[in-house]
């Protein structure tokens, strides 16, 4: 299924102007907040009504302002996991979890609320009330609570802002499983280059109400003009070779091997390998005597400056890239030019677990 | 042990109790799902004439009783603007009957049921009612699964306050209603008319009794329930 979105709202002094597609998978909307991530998926779940737009899954038609047709959100079969979880605190998790299913039509393709109790953990909590269940498990609810709810779209809000990094790194594997196994579309708002490099099938990068680049999360984060030098990262598809007896796994990727410290991933695995570029540094010669285990070799594909001292220099390694931010000072010194050899240096410990996600499979439609 | 008990009260002291009982319970029960629509417009809707509607639900609180109770007798006496086609088309009569005291009470009891359940229903965030709605509820179904049960304290709250107050109405019901033993006269109105006449003392103070053991019980079962059910919702 694909999500075609175009909204045009005014707020006091804000302009949202935005459209865009979302195929199956899961599409990030990425932006700092007041960029209207929020507004637009109210949009498309039908909590407000925008000035102008037309919001269309294949040829269900969610919303047309021309056409004057603007369905109820509770006809719109759609699973929205809020930034708070928002549980009904008079009922108990199984009675939260059993609420979408109660409402959606009967010859609706349902999830087994067993299996997707399973696949979320929250067996030991079916008869606890949402008070007394911890951040991260009243996630883990909401996220069944949506999925059970038998929907056509599955809109998440933010929903790993609200918890802590521990909690964070204890939802997001179920995001990813959720990306993997139900073949639902999913529209995931965040701001977080970590969960765009781990999620996203595509990325839609807003910026002050308006589209500011879209494509797959390695073109959107190493695009400055979408998320500036500061922000760029670079996105390598790797796979597990070994845990080796140190602490550190070996991942080969296109562009060279890479070491980090020990990763759960089993060998053989397929995963995603976020590098942030201001964890990248460059040097023309083959370094020696340097500590960092990471040292891939490139032609330099692409310089961008940014607004302040910053620039973003882009290797091409193999067909990957990867992005490193340094100076526009060094950029001068070293005497950096496109097409020239270039060699990057990643220290292994700037590779934190949370910059791995697995399965880089670009998922088809089923 | 109940013939103690009847022996205690006169048999017209009786009868002003249960008439009593009977008044208020009628009233608080008709009047509620009126009072939890007018609550819930006040809490969520904007709409023209918000506060005409805001003022007029209150304005029993604040009138002399004896005002209201006139303003209910010109409206739903025999002769009445209102009373008149009641009457005529439907037979019903309220004034100088125990349906009219009801009427009074629930009228006077109105502003407090309608103030607690309106603090039940702002207390409720719309972004639970918001999340039933994209899980498939519809309005009335957001109302029935959602909103009732969280307001469901105010709401009891508010039912026993109006029964209490509907338990002392005075002025309102024996300007609209008179005070007839067996027909209109209520505990206060039967306290009144013992005060009256000598030697009635004795008859008023049992009453009087009666009166504050009702009031506190209304009072005390109010704050039980009240907080049994919120410890149910708030979900620990």
């Amino acid at each position: 299924m694909t999500l075609q979105v175009v909204v045009q709202h005014s707020f006091k002094g804000f302009k949202l102007d935005v459209a865009f597609s979302a195929p199956a998978g899961v599409t990030v909307l990425f932006g700092a907040s007041g960029s209207g991530k929020t507004t637009l998926v109210n949009a498309v779940a039908g909590l407000l009504r925008p000035d102008l737009g037309r919001i269309v899954a294949d040829d269900w038609v969610l919303l047309d302002t021309q056409a004057r047709q603007n369905l109820a959100p509770h006809k719109r079969r759609i699973g929205y996991i809020f930034q708070e979880g928002r549980l009904f605190p008079h009922l108990s998790v199984r009675q939260n979890l059993a609420y979408g299913r109660w409402f959606a039509p009967r010859d609706a393709r349902h999830e087994d609320m067993a299996r997707v109790v399973e696949m979320l953990g929250i067996g030991p909590l079916l008869d606890r009330r949402p008070g007394a269940l911890s951040g991260g498990e009243k996630q883990r609810v909401a996220i069944g609570r949506a999925l059970l709810a038998a929907p056509k779209l599955i809109l998440a809000d933010e929903p790993l802002a609200a918890l802590d990094e521990a909690r964070k790194a204890e939802i997001l594997p179920y995001f990813e499983r959720l990306r993997d196994e139900v073949s639902v579309p999913i529209l995931y708002v965040s701001h977080s280059s970590a969960e765009v490099a781990r999620l996203a099938t595509t990325v839609v990068a807003l910026k002050a109400g308006r589209v500011a680049a879209c494509g797959t999360p390695a073109q959107v984060l190493g695009d400055v003009a979408a998320v500036g030098v500061r922000g760029a990262a670079s996105v390598l598809r790797a796979r597990v070779v070994a845990h080796h007896d140190d602490g550190l796994t070996e991942l080969a990727t296109n562009a060279g091997t890479l070491w980090l410290p020990r990763i759960s991933d089993t060998c053989g695995a397929t995963i995603r390998v976020r590098i942030a570029a201001q964890e990248v540094i460059l040097s023309r010669d083959a370094p020696q005597g340097l500590s960092a285990l990471n040292i891939l070799r490139g032609t330099i594909a692409d310089i961008r400056l940014g607004d302040g001292p910053g620039a973003l220099v882009t290797l091409a390694l193999g067909d990957e890239r990867l992005s490193a931010r340094v100076t526009r000072r060094s950029v001068q010194a070293m005497g950096l030019v496109i097409g020239e050899m270039c060699h990057a240096i990643i220290k292994t410990v700037a590779l934190a677990p949370e910059d791995i996600g697995t399965g880089y499979v670009q998922q088809a439609a089923p | 042990m109940g013939g103690d008990w009847a022996n205690w009260l006169g048999p017209a002291e009786w009868q002003a109790v249960r008439l009593s009982i009977r008044v208020s319970f009628w009233a608080t029960l008709v009047s509620l799902p009126l009072g939890i629509f007018v609550a819930y417009a006040l809490a969520r809707w904007d709409f023209w004439g918000k506060q005409v509607l805001n003022g007029i639900v209150h304005l029993p609180l604040i009138l002399p009783p004896v005002v209201t109770g006139y303003l209910l007798l010109v409206t739903f006496g025999r002769r009445g603007s209102i009373g008149y086609y009641l009457d005529a088309w439907f037979g019903i009569v309220l004034s100088f009957r125990w349906t009219g005291a009801a009427v009074a009470a629930a009228v006077m009891a109105f502003p407090l049921m309608v103030r607690a359940i309106r603090l039940a229903i702002e207390a409720v965030d719309p972004k639970l009612e918001a999340a039933a709605s994209t899980l498939g509820a519809s309005k009335p179904w957001v109302f029935a699964t959602i909103t009732l049960p969280l307001i469901l304290p105010g709401v009891i709250a508010g039912a026993i306050l109006a029964f209490a107050k509907a338990m002392g109405e005075f002025g309102a019901t024996i300007t609209f209603v008179s005070n007839i033993p067996g027909q209109t006269q209520t505990v206060p109105s039967a306290i009144y008319a013992f005060l009256q006449v000598p030697g009635g003392e004795a008859a008023a103070s049992r009453l009087v009794i009666i009166a504050i053991i009702i009031a506190m019980s209304a009072l005390l079962l109010s704050e039980f329930v009240a907080r049994r059910v919120a410890k149910r919702v708030a979900g620990s």
